[in-house]
């Protein structure tokens, strides 16, 4: 056998290698390739790349643009499996492309049925993938699985119903012989589930219902019948820890959105985290962010999980497995999560609908904030102090990073309850902008109307340690990096390098519309690149050679 | 931190609440979404589709606010109301601004003033200093070509009158200074983390690094000044029916 063919079968064994989920587990092994949503299992959106550096990130250029034939919103994080970049455009073409140079390998196109309905905007967050076979879930709440080397589906399972309003939008998680899904719609009244479904089948091995039925814990805090029509979506990807073997799932607000009357009690399990047996979907244990909540702060977030030396209640620092959470509902969050203990709470925006926490870590709340029907002000406002997009957490800088909307505040007014009818909006009212809350293609912006930032928090105690403020509010998530760049964008429509250590920034190219999604990492012959989705397009950059 | 403006938001909220559940920032989302898609059939003041008057909340179908967002769209088959592809947060907008219409009818007169009279006033009073109109004029305020197509009678008497009533997002001034010390003044056209856009007293539209500025910021008050006792009511009344008839310019 020549050299050159011997070239050969080591580029095509490694460009077809199977990934094994114990790959998807060691991800941080190689940084080379962004194996799931959120990079790693542990969510923390944090690359050991370090080619590009402080030093160096100004020297970035573009390498390619794929620009998407769907003018619908670009939310997909992409996955790229030794060479090969796997994303999706809205609502649900799935395409696979040449990593380094950004030519299509192919692409499989789905038709969602007529009758699906999401809420907010046909899109979808991306794809997962194990052995050859990529995942995803569709706006209509379909769970597709497709060959990774030629785009034909191989099955094609029903979650649930579009027509009552039910979607799929994330990103699913691969957890060893099953993928997990959790549905959206909670504005539609739909009773929400997280389940785990074969690899091979499609066929459903376990389900876990975001609201509690009769004789299930929890369904004591629903009044009457409202369980039946609770909400409970799952909007973003969960994450895995392998010692307990717990996937966590964020889990969304209650229905009907702004007015409780007709769901008395804390309408578990929404606005919460909820820690599941990745074999079977069994409750491990739950913390409620939210207790019946009426400002729609769904726990839309990603669970980050870390292990840090943390100091007890005794004083004494000692190793432990923590999840850190930043919630719509304008507080940075840290539970243990083996136990679900609840370890620090605090605001990283400005937040007047609770003024602390009980030693249990359940939210004190301030008397009369609450929808009203002549309209009560509320921080933050109906989008969050932060929403659907990932924050990052660097081990190496020990902090964590939220893309924030400082200073936003919604007017709640209670609106009528409404009668529940299938597949129609199921929201109780609905909450009003104290200023201008639509954009044109200008931005006039002033600072007391609210802007966009990046906060770095520091998750021993909670504390900003800086801030980097844009004009405009942001739907952009975070990469950071092992040489302390972070990386994010906004509605401001550049995509930008911060100092992760300082928030200086260091280097930013103008994309020409709206960075909503989260930018990833990867490298290709030693060469390392950095792609983000914007307006419609996806633009990939590397050093200059 | 910013205690007293959140306290003033709950004033003037409550006092707009008050009176029909809808705040300032809905109406100018709905102004903005209804001047961009609505105007061109029902006009600006609502009243240009035959039986159907906006600026008096008279609907031929519908009346709830949750029908009117249906309306909207859903459009109404067998009519020329087609469906419009607004959430239905944007298309709620709308009708708070629909409601602020009907409920604004009251504040102000119709342009029932003497149009060609007004021009002459407007042409005389210095209006030109600021504004332009079809190519005459300042653009340093607001271009008025086609004011009449998306501000209302009512609107433009209370510019007139007390230009701080109201100064939309898009006619706010700022105020620059660049590192060498040199001021600049202008209207905001556009800003982001890292640059401001502008177009200054010198007739030039100007881009600058806020990075390489020693101080930005907005000046809270309208450059525009009251002719409250300026105009006699007939005068004010013509100078209105002038600017509610510029509607653009002659297609050819």
């Amino acid at each position: 056998m020549n050299r050159r063919a011997l070239l050969l079968i080591s580029i095509s064994s490694s460009l077809f290698a199977q990934v094994s989920f114990d790959r998807i587990m060691r991800a941080d092994k190689e940084p080379q390739n962004w194996l799931t949503y959120s990079g790693s299992v542990q969510s923390q959106r944090y690359s050991q790349l370090t080619q590009i550096t402080p030093d160096n990130v100004k020297n970035l250029e573009l390498q390619w643009v794929y620009q998407a034939r769907s003018l619908e919103k670009f939310e997909a994080t992409a996955l790229v499996v030794d060479g090969v970049l796997y994303t999706v455009q809205a609502p649900n073409d799935v395409m696979a492309l040449d990593a380094v140079t950004g030519r299509l390998f192919w692409t499989y196109a789905y038709t969602p049925e007529p009758e699906s309905r999401p809420c907010c905007g046909r899109i979808n967050r991306g794809l997962a993938i194990l052995g050859d076979t990529l995942f995803m879930g569709t706006i209509d709440a379909h769970l597709i699985a497709i060959d990774a080397k030629n785009g034909k589906p191989l099955w094609n399972t029903r979650v649930a119903k579009a027509e009552s309003g039910y979607a799929l939008t994330h990103a699913p998680l691969v957890v060893k012989d099953k993928v997990i899904v959790g549905t959206a719609g909670g504005e539609y009244g739909i009773r929400g589930f997280i389940a785990g479904y074969d690899i091979h089948t499609g066929k459903e091995v376990w389900r876990f219902n975001t609201i509690p039925g009769p004789g299930e814990p929890g369904n004591e805090t629903w009044g009457g019948d409202s369980w039946k029509t609770g909400g409970g979506s799952v909007w973003v990807t969960g994450s895995y820890d392998a010692a307990t073997n717990l996937t966590y799932w964020g889990i969304g607000n209650p229905g009907p959105d702004w007015n409780g009357d007709s769901r008395p009690g804390d309408n578990l399990y929404t606005d919460s985290v909820v820690a599941l047996d990745a074999d079977t979907g069994k409750l491990k244990w739950y913390y409620q962010f939210s207790p019946h909540d009426e400002f729609d702060y769904d726990a839309v977030q990603v669970p980050v999980l870390a292990d840090m030396a943390w100091t007890g209640k005794d004083g004494v620092k000692q190793p432990r497995k923590v999840m850190m959470w930043a919630n719509r509902n304008g507080l940075f969050y840290v539970l243990d999560r083996t136990s679900g203990e609840f370890l620090l709470g605090k605001p990283f925006v400005e937040v007047n609908w609770m003024n602390g926490f009980d030693e249990k870590g359940r939210p004190m709340r301030v008397s009369g904030k609450v929808p009203s029907p002549e309209g009560t002000l509320i921080f933050p406002g109906n989008q969050g102090g932060t929403n659907w997009y990932s924050p990052s957490y660097s081990p190496h800088t020990g902090l964590f990073y939220i893309p924030t909307w400082a200073g936003y505040s919604s007017i709640y007014v209670k609106g009528k309850d409404d009668d529940y009818a299938e597949g129609l909006r199921y929201a109780g009212g609905f909450p009003r902008s104290a200023v201008p809350f639509g954009r044109g293609t200008q931005n006039f912006r002033k600072d007391d109307e609210g802007y966009g930032a990046i906060r770095a928090v520091d998750p021993a105690t909670g504390e900003r340690k800086w801030e980097f403020k844009m004009s405009d509010v942001t739907d952009a998530g975070i990469l950071t990096t092992a040489s302390d760049l972070l990386f994010s964008g906004g509605r401001e429509g550049y995509f930008y390098a911060l100092d992760a250590r300082t928030g200086a920034p260091l280097w930013k190219a103008n994309v020409g519309g709206t960075v909503a999604s989260g930018t990833m990492t990867y490298s290709v012959n030693g060469r390392q690149y950095v792609s983000v989705a914007a307006g419609n397009s996806l633009f990939t950059f590397a050093l200059k050679q | 931190m910013r205690a007293l403006p959140i306290s003033c938001f709950i004033l003037a909220a409550g006092t707009l609440l008050a009176q029909q559940n809808y705040t300032s920032g809905d109406i100018e989302d709905g102004r903005r979404l209804f001047v961009a898609s609505c105007s061109v059939c029902h006009g600006p003041e609502g009243e240009s589709v035959p039986g159907v008057e906006l600026d008096h909340g008279k609907f031929r179908h519908g009346s709830t606010d949750d029908e009117l967002v249906d309306i909207i769209r859903k459009g109404i088959p067998g009519t020329a109301m087609p469906p419009h592809a607004f959430t239905v947060f944007q298309a709620r907008s709308v009708v708070a601004y629909l409601r602020d219409m009907a409920a604004s009818t009251s504040r102000g007169p119709a342009a029932t003033g003497d149009a060609v009279h007004g021009k002459a006033i407007f042409d005389s009073k210095g209006c030109l200093n600021c504004h332009r109109v079809r190519g005459n004029g300042a653009r340093l305020g607001p271009e008025l070509t086609d004011i009449g197509s998306f501000r209302r009678a009512a609107e433009l008497e209370r510019s007139i009158l007390d230009p701080d009533a109201e100064v939309l997002p898009q006619n706010r001034f700022v105020r620059v200074v660049t590192r060498d010390g040199t001021t600049i003044n202008g209207r905001l056209l556009n800003q982001d983390a890292f640059t401001i856009q502008l177009y200054d007293t010198h007739d030039r539209l100007v881009s600058l690094e806020k990075s390489k500025l020693k101080e930005y910021g907005f000046v809270e008050k309208s450059p525009m000044p009251s002719y409250r006792d300026k105009l006699n009511p007939k005068e004010l009344s013509d100078l209105v029916a002038y600017l509610a008839s510029l509607k653009g310019i002659d297609k050819q």
